[in-house]
């Protein structure tokens, strides 16, 4: 076979002369160092990769391997609880291998292919598999079932069964004949090309939410189980606080958190908060339920590129065994950068602002691998996926946060302007949006009643009165405002503090369940529809104000346990009376 | 076998081009001869097949066609390294310019660095003490971090800077924890470094800084590295030697300025303001160099200057700066003008790392609600202000005249502080108490009742 030898070196590019012997997207492995790369052009004189590790040192005259498979990625038990890099190298295998700092070429396997697993095997002789179907099953960690499943495009009759027991992940367990009469043998892995999805049964239409515990979102912007949503704000605005957030208390079964071009330091402090964190569902630590991939900004841009198909082929896999997925997405900014990045090298002709004309169907491809299916093993599994977006001096007109609109259905814009004045999360409730509540609103209106969704609609009408009232006020102030408008504004304000406004290291506030969400809501219109009526008897704002009500209710997130929601009736009870003793004191 | 290839085939702008070489590798120093005796540097930034491009630290002037030959060195660029280098000054690349002669090494390290593996790193936590009042309680600096300063031409950065290091003590503080500071100029007036170097000496911490002077009139292509020769020798200080360092790297617009100059002459398509679209990977590339690793006990920790262009936050420099950072110090230039130092704009500035560094076991268990407390009431001066600026300070509400006031007390106690005021984390704490105590107690919606019955002194 002839050789390939490396022609041209720039950057994260190489090229290689004369060679027919590539396919489109094919891995390659570069140099004597082994470099990991993938093909991503072909002419007949020249053929281009782009090399997910430094070229430093490269030479012409370098030979290139070919692997005949596209860019892939092992997928098997020893997924969660662990930290991968952009290509799904472990990065604590690679700490033992190379110390603190990342050696080029490090060749570790993905998965830890010593460790025995406690494997039950479901399937007996003569059964027939489909592909997708479960052959086998293990406890991957404390809360998590691993299902092994008949890889895509194969099936047949089982021919072999191995006893449930210890097994390796390159252990055969389950033997099948497929039609032609070949044997394949089924371990406890598979490998997937990251950049195809992987097949699945059915859509099915996403009419339940995924509960995140934070009101601005349950309430106002909510996310179905398989929905898209989009988080844009300028630097310091909290996305990354408020992906940590989602990913701690949302209630899918796995997370998988990709960090994205983003801070070293960042993903430690994710590392570590996972780690302490204990799910109060299962009392586990949240890495039993959690993977990471963490391609960090000063990390190779090819391999930044690859980490988010990386990250949604973990999640697909999960989801075909039946779970539902979420994926924090952090920066998907930083993606559309490194496709520009590589874009740029290739002198390939630029679209708006540089970033390669194809900048919008990549972004559709992702976001479409997210829903609700029914998987091929006739389970029901769903990712959605969250995706923070970094837009450039904070402009929201920019090509990435745009495309991005077009393809998700909540948008949760983060506000400069609350992040100063440290209101968190900085969800800005005049330009978000959620497309789902027309999916959404028969499964709140039969969990929590019809009440849930009337308080949302009226929470949101004040708030829009409220900023256009804001718009008067700026001008020539709130004294001159009739009382009814000034009342608007108060109550305004309780919403805003008391309820928008949430506290991530308050241990009640960081997580508020639904129920209370609601209770919240109907307290603090109780107090307006109580104020409204008293003001149109004449009585001036102040008396109502006098009663302390406006400010106690701000704090209601706090002064009351998430455990103990009967305070509510007392709170409502007081201010009936407080509002009895205005009367009477009026009347007099 | 070394070879001298003789002669150039092309020279643009910094780069020249040779043909037929063998055995080029990317990022490769070459030694470049010219007839006249005088020796420069190079390195490979592209090759295609025999062809080669190499990049000239010193500028081509005078190089032509076939007055030069060039030599291979066969490994990427290295600093010489040894404890030594504490009290030393260099040039932008590396070579000692103070006249003291060279560098006997102890290592030799890759200037570009390896990313440190994310596993490794430690979460930084360490509160350093400033002693300004503004940074240690709003945006507090965290050993391991990297917080930017972003100020703009003529603002008092430099003498910020000086106050830090001046000032700068860990928390934790004891013998074995040994402190430094390495210094980076990249296309500063000389003046200015020369501010640095006589700050330094003034305050008794020269032996303890190493300075790489990349000054205005310095070659472009030198100053591209100067910040990678400073982080070398910082990674090196730390990792190696045990040592808590302090980076200032300024001003990081002239070295984007630099990088796009470079881009430009190499024909690359340009992102944003001419700006070439790895400008994010390259700054992280820098700034990412930050951190403290398990295992070790030094760290490194980044104080990056840069002047905003037309004092634009959106302008490419800061933005992706403020994009890769822990936070930034934001200097205004109103404040400047009204003659408060240091000109500390609080609400866009911030700390990332403030919140796991602070109370109970840090500073002060109250630390954290009192920071949220003075930003939220400063918002609110703000909004005060304007609608101020509309119907006149006169016709206010009362509760926004007592936002006014607040805001004026703020500016000129808490804000402004004297180039030589080291104020204790405590007297800062409690000056902003005593503050917060001028508002009414309804007004202080961030705090638990239980701090306030503490700390409010307010009727």
């Amino acid at each position: 076979m002839e050789n390939n030898l490396i022609y041209g070196i720039n950057g994260p590019i190489v090229t290689v002369r004369n060679s027919h012997s590539f396919s489109m997207m094919e891995m390659v492995y570069v140099g004597e160092a082994r470099l990991v790369g993938e093909v991503i052009g072909i002419t007949s004189k020249v053929t281009t990769i782009q090399v997910y590790e430094e070229t430093t040192g490269l030479k012409p005259g370098d030979e290139v391997f070919g692997t005949g498979n596209p860019m892939n990625i092992l997928l098997g038990p020893g997924i969660l609880d662990n930290i991968f890099d952009g290509i799904e190298r472990p990065l604590k295998a690679i700490e033992k291998q190379s110390g603190s700092f990342i050696s080029r070429g490090a060749n570790v396997p993905s998965l830890d292919t010593d460790k025995k697993w406690n494997v039950t095997v479901t399937v007996k002789n003569g059964d027939v598999l489909q592909s997708g179907m479960i052959y086998a099953t293990c406890p991957e960690t404390e809360i998590i079932e691993h299902r092994c499943m008949v890889p895509p495009a194969l099936s047949g009759e089982v021919v072999f069964v191995a006893k449930n027991g210890e097994y390796t992940i390159n252990d055969t367990v389950v033997k099948i004949k497929d039609d032609k009469g070949e044997i394949h043998n089924l371990t406890l892995c598979q490998k997937w090309p990251i950049k195809t999805p992987r097949p699945v049964a059915n859509r099915l239409p996403a009419n339940k939410p995924l509960i995140t515990g934070q009101r601005v979102i349950d309430t106002l912007f909510p996310i179905s189980k398989g929905g898209t949503a989009a988080i844009p704000g300028g630097f310091g605005t909290g996305k990354t606080m408020t992906q940590h957030q989602l990913a701690k208390w949302c209630d899918a079964d796995i997370i998988v958190y990709v960090g994205c071009g983003e801070r070293g330091n960042e993903m430690s402090q994710v590392l570590d908060e996972f780690s302490e964190l204990i799910d109060p569902k299962s009392n586990r630590p949240m890495t039993d339920r959690t993977t990471l991939i963490a391609n960090t900004s000063n990390m190779p841009v090819a391999a930044r590129e690859a980490s988010i198909y990386t990250g949604i082929t973990l999640a697909e896999y999960y989801r075909d065994m039946g779970y539902h997925v979420a994926i924090m997405a952090d920066s998907t900014s930083r993606w559309a950068e490194a496709l520009r990045e590589i874009s740029g090298r290739l002198e390939e002709m630029p679209a708006e602002e540089g970033f390669p004309a194809y900048l919008p169907s990549r972004l559709s491809e992702f976001y479409e691998r997210a829903g609700l299916v029914q998987t091929l093993s006739n389970k029901e599994g769903s990712i959605t996926i969250i995706g923070a977006v970094s837009p450039q001096g904070s402009d929201f007109s920019e090509p990435v946060t745009q495309n991005t609109k077009r393809f998700t259905r909540c948008f949760w814009a983060l506000d400069k302007s609350l992040a100063y004045a440290r209101h968190y999360p900085a969800i800005n409730w005049m330009s978000s949006y959620s497309e789902y509540f027309t999916d959404l609103d028969p499964w709140y209106s039969e969990n929590l009643g019809e009440s849930f969704i009337k308080y949302r609609v009226k929470i949101n009408a004040i708030l829009h009165e409220e900023n256009q009232l804001m718009e008067i006020v700026k001008l020539i102030g709130s004294d001159v405002l009739p009382d009814d408008q000034k009342l608007i504004i108060e109550i305004a304000r309780v919403i805003r503090v008391g309820f928008l406004q949430q506290n991530a290291f308050h241990p009640d506030d960081t997580f508020v369940p639904l129920e209370k969400q609601k209770l919240m809501m109907k307290t603090i219109l109780h107090l307006y529809k109580k104020s409204k009526h008293i003001i149109n008897t004449s009585v001036p704002i102040s008396y109502v104000l006098e009663t302390g009500w406006f400010d106690k209710l701000t704090k209601m997130k706090y002064d009351i346990p998430n455990n103990n929601l009967s305070i509510f009736d007392q709170y409502i009870n007081d201010i009936d009376e407080a509002f009895e003793k205005i009367n009477a004191a009026v009347s007099v | 076998m070394i070879l001298d290839y003789v002669g150039v085939k092309e020279i643009n702008g910094s780069l020249i081009v040779l043909d037929d070489v063998e055995n080029a590798s990317f990022e490769e120093m070459v030694d470049i001869r010219l007839d006249n005796g005088t020796i420069r540097q190079g390195r490979i930034v592209q090759i295609e097949g025999k062809r080669v491009v190499v990049q000239v630290f010193e500028g081509t002037r005078a190089i032509s066609l076939d007055n030069t030959r060039t030599r291979l060195s066969g490994h990427p660029m290295e600093i010489k390294l040894s404890p030594e280098i504490l009290g030393r000054v260099f040039d932008g690349v590396g070579r000692p310019i103070d006249g003291m002669g060279d560098i006997f090494p102890d290592k030799f390290m890759n200037v570009n660095g390896t990313p440190i593996n994310p596993v490794s790193r430690i979460y930084p936590r360490n509160f350093i003490n400033t002693g300004i009042s503004t940074i240690d309680t709003l945006m507090t600096l965290i050993r391991g971090q990297k917080l930017p300063i972003f100020s703009g031409s003529g603002m008092r950065h430099n003498e910020l800077a000086v106050q830090i290091v001046r000032q700068a003590k860990i928390a934790d503080s004891d013998e074995d924890n040994k402190f430094c500071v390495v210094f980076a100029a990249m296309g500063v007036k000389n003046d200015v470094a020369e501010y640095f170097r006589r700050s330094f000496e003034d305050s008794g911490v020269i032996e303890r800084v190493v300075m790489f002077l990349n000054l205005s009139n310095d070659p472009i292509i030198e100053r591209t590295l100067t910040p990678r020769c400073a982080l070398t020798a910082a990674e090196y200080l730390a990792f190696e030697h045990n040592m808590h360092v302090l980076v200032i790297m300024t001003d990081i617009t002239s070295y984007a300025e630099a990088l796009r100059e470079f881009s430009s002459s190499k024909g690359e398509i340009p992102g944003r303001k001419g700006y070439p679209g790895y400008l994010y990977s390259d700054l992280a590339s820098l700034y990412e160099r930050a951190g403290m690793v398990k295992g070790k006990k030094g760290s490194v920790t980044q104080i990056p200057i840069l002047t905003m262009p037309n004092d634009d936050i959106t302008h490419p420099v800061p933005d992706l700066t403020g994009y890769i950072t822990e936070g930034q110090i934001v200097l205004d230039r109103s404040l400047e003008g009204a003659g408060l130092y240091p000109p500390v704009s609080v609400l866009p500035s911030l700390s990332r790392l403030m919140k796991d560094g602070i109370g109970e076991g840090y500073t002060r268990y109250d630390h954290s609600s009192l920071a949220n407390q003075l930003f939220a009431s400063y918002a609110k001066v703000m909004d005060a202000r304007s609608l101020a600026s509309v119907i006149g300070e006169e016709e206010l509400s009362s509760s926004d005249k007592k936002y006014i006031e607040f805001g004026k007390l703020f500016e000129a106690k808490f804000v402004n502080q004297g180039f030589n005021e080291n104020r204790s984390i405590e007297q800062s704490l409690d000056l902003g108490w005593e503050l917060l105590s001028t508002l009414p107690r309804s007004e202080l919606d961030r705090i638990d009742d239980a701090i306030l019955d503490k700390f409010y002194k307010g009727k």
